[in-house]
């Protein structure tokens, strides 16, 4: 089997890779819908999906299966080509995108096969993310011109204006980060994160030496939020203005495509505001012995979540309820035990905070939306050329100076 | 045939594809989206010879930037579908014979300035060289390409501005 390995290793090594995580990411898509309406839905003071399943669990599979009998029907008019592909290509860039995310420093062995813990390790990750970004535009803006339809023409024209105009601030607020690691390598801009100040504060990126990353930080979620056409930057499917905006004629899995796309990118900004402002997968505590016991802070969080849910489950109103939840707790325990094992618990350090850190910022994300009202267009276009811009020229002005001064 | 020949050979072919469906079209936003794909072939081939840095950038500026707002123009004018004229008489007896001989000229200059090249080896070319090399031996051009993209910019402002007097 090894020498095997050793001939093929994008057989044995890299396509096992890519189906698991891209299982993982569908499944993680399906169910940050569920999250963002309950979360929502609580922000509101209303319950969220409650019917299918106990807590809703089960509505993503009821709306996927609806999404995929549902008749497809293309609007009289449409140029045909581009209609089919605008959502092929915002679900396909969208998920390439999590391809170059690095999810744990350690090298793993299958069969004798060292590969790191994420499908490619390249020296240009940064901008391979920033290059697939800024070709997510098509998808919104084709689906917008190609469905022969005024609302989702305005809706496409908007978001390609403002896409534009924000990946500007998005791609100067993290020249910062870059100046700072010298490198355009994802994991490398995370191991150079590692370290403490005065032994307990972690040295990343947000609250770094020589220059705190925080303006940096604040421009970059923020143009990633409004890159994302996430509220309150949702412009191009504002519902009061443009029924839907671009995908307004979308209907079926064409439609289900592009709100995958949509949580993909959030993903995937999740994932990179983490790795460049908040230390990637490192763990906030220092590994020093005082601080040993932070170790078992997976395995125990796991185990007391696992706790929690079959005291919950087993009073819940459903008869399926009461058995799923505390199955779900019962696993969740075991999965907690795993973590706990010498060996395991190295190596699930890095994917436990890296994992930790996204779902914060994919709850942020939510909040957001939940909370903020949306912009108006002028305001938006105005805000973009005209606040964020200049603050992250301004930022990379000032980082670009404490790093000369503090050289030598 | 080495598995890079193959890539090279499939990513020309797309290339080159992209590049006459661009003329074939007979609507703008389909000929946009064709050379859309001229340039993300284009990044690739350059990926082969390792020049990463330029792959990178090729798709941002060409491929996202320049693109879109070719994209984002021919939605805003809402150009609808060209017609196509039979050929005059100079473009059928002067003008084709004339781009063909140009053509073979350029293919066979070509061929003959890269006949004695050895095939480069693609070996990754790191940012820090291309940066280094930029930003020191060739920092004058570097500077006086930008002063002329600024003069350019000043200039299509300068003409798109409406008199206010009018």
């Amino acid at each position: 089997m090894n020498e095997f390995a050793a001939q093929h290793p994008i057989l044995v090594v890299a396509l096992p890779k890519i189906v698991v995580l891209l299982f993982v990411l569908l499944t993680a898509l399906a169910y940050l819908t569920w999250f963002e309406r309950k979360v929502v839905a609580h922000i509101q003071a209303r319950w969220g999906p409650y019917r299918v399943g106990p807590h809703g669990l089960l509505q993503p599979l009821a709306d996927g299966l609806k999404f995929l009998f549902k008749e497809d029907v293309t609007p009289a008019g449409a140029d045909k080509f581009a209609y089919f592909l605008a959502p092929f290509l915002a679900l396909s860039l969208a998920i390439t995108s999590i391809a170059v995310i690095p999810f744990g420093p350690k090298e793993f062995t299958v069969f004798g096969q060292s590969t790191p813990l994420a499908i490619t390790n390249l020296n240009i990750g940064l901008l391979i993310l920033f290059a697939i970004t800024s070709m997510g535009v098509y998808g919104v803006a084709l689906a917008g011109w190609s469905s022969n339809s005024k609302y989702p023409l305005l809706g496409g024209l908007r978001s390609s204006a403002q896409m534009v105009s924000y990946e500007l601030a998005l791609t100067m607020s993290v020249v910062g980060v870059i100046l700072m690691a010298g490198t355009f390598n994802l994991s490398e801009i995370v191991t150079a994160q590692q370290g403490f100040h005065w032994g307990f504060l972690p040295r990343w990126n947000l609250i770094g030496w020589p220059m705190p990353q925080v303006l940096g930080f604040f421009l970059f979620f923020t143009a990633a939020v409004a890159e994302t056409n996430r509220a309150p930057f949702d412009l191009a499917e504002a519902e009061s203005e443009l029924v839907a905006g671009f995908h307004t004629e979308y209907s079926s899995f064409k439609f289900a495509m592009f709100f995958m796309a949509e949580y993909s990118s959030m993903i995937t900004v999740s994932c990179l505001a983490t790795i460049l402002f908040f230390g990637g997968w490192l763990s906030p505590f220092p590994q020093t012995p005082l601080f040993a016991w932070t170790r078992y802070i997976p395995a125990a969080a796991f185990v007391l979540a696992g706790i929690a849910l079959i005291v919950h489950g087993v009073r819940y109103l459903t008869m399926l309820g009461r058995v799923i939840l505390p199955a779900l707790g019962v696993g969740l325990c075991g999965l907690g035990f795993l973590c706990g094992l010498p060996g395991v618990v190295e190596f699930i350090q890095g994917p436990f905070w890296f994992l930790l850190k996204i779902s914060i910022f994919l709850f942020i994300y939510v909040w957001v939306r939940g909370t903020l009202p949306r912009f108006r267009y002028d305001q938006l276009m105005a805000f973009g050329w005209k606040v964020l811009l200049p603050l992250s020229i301004v930022n990379v002005v000032i980082t670009s100076l404490a790093l000369v001064l503090t050289q030598r | 045939m080495t598995p890079q020949m193959a890539v090279f050979l499939v990513l020309a072919a797309v290339a080159v594809a992209g590049a006459i469906s661009l003329i074939l079209q007979r609507h703008p936003i389909h000929s946009a989206l064709s050379l859309i794909v001229v340039m993300v072939a284009l990044a690739a081939l350059y990926l082969l010879q390792g020049a990463e840095f330029i792959a990178a950038v090729q798709i941002i500026v060409y491929g996202g930037a320049i693109m879109v707002l070719f994209v984002f123009v021919i939605m805003l004018l809402n150009a609808g579908e060209e017609e196509r004229t039979n050929m005059s008489r100079l473009a059928r007896f002067a003008g084709v014979p004339l781009g063909i001989v140009f053509l073979v000229e350029v293919a066979y200059w070509i061929g003959r300035a890269t006949m004695h090249l050895n095939a480069a080896p693609a070996e990754a070319v790191s940012t820090r060289d291309l940066s280094l090399l930029l930003f020191r031996e060739y920092v004058l051009p570097f500077e006086l390409t930008s002063f002329l993209i600024l003069i350019a910019l000043l200039g299509a402002l300068v003409l798109a501005r409406r008199e206010e007097s009018e």
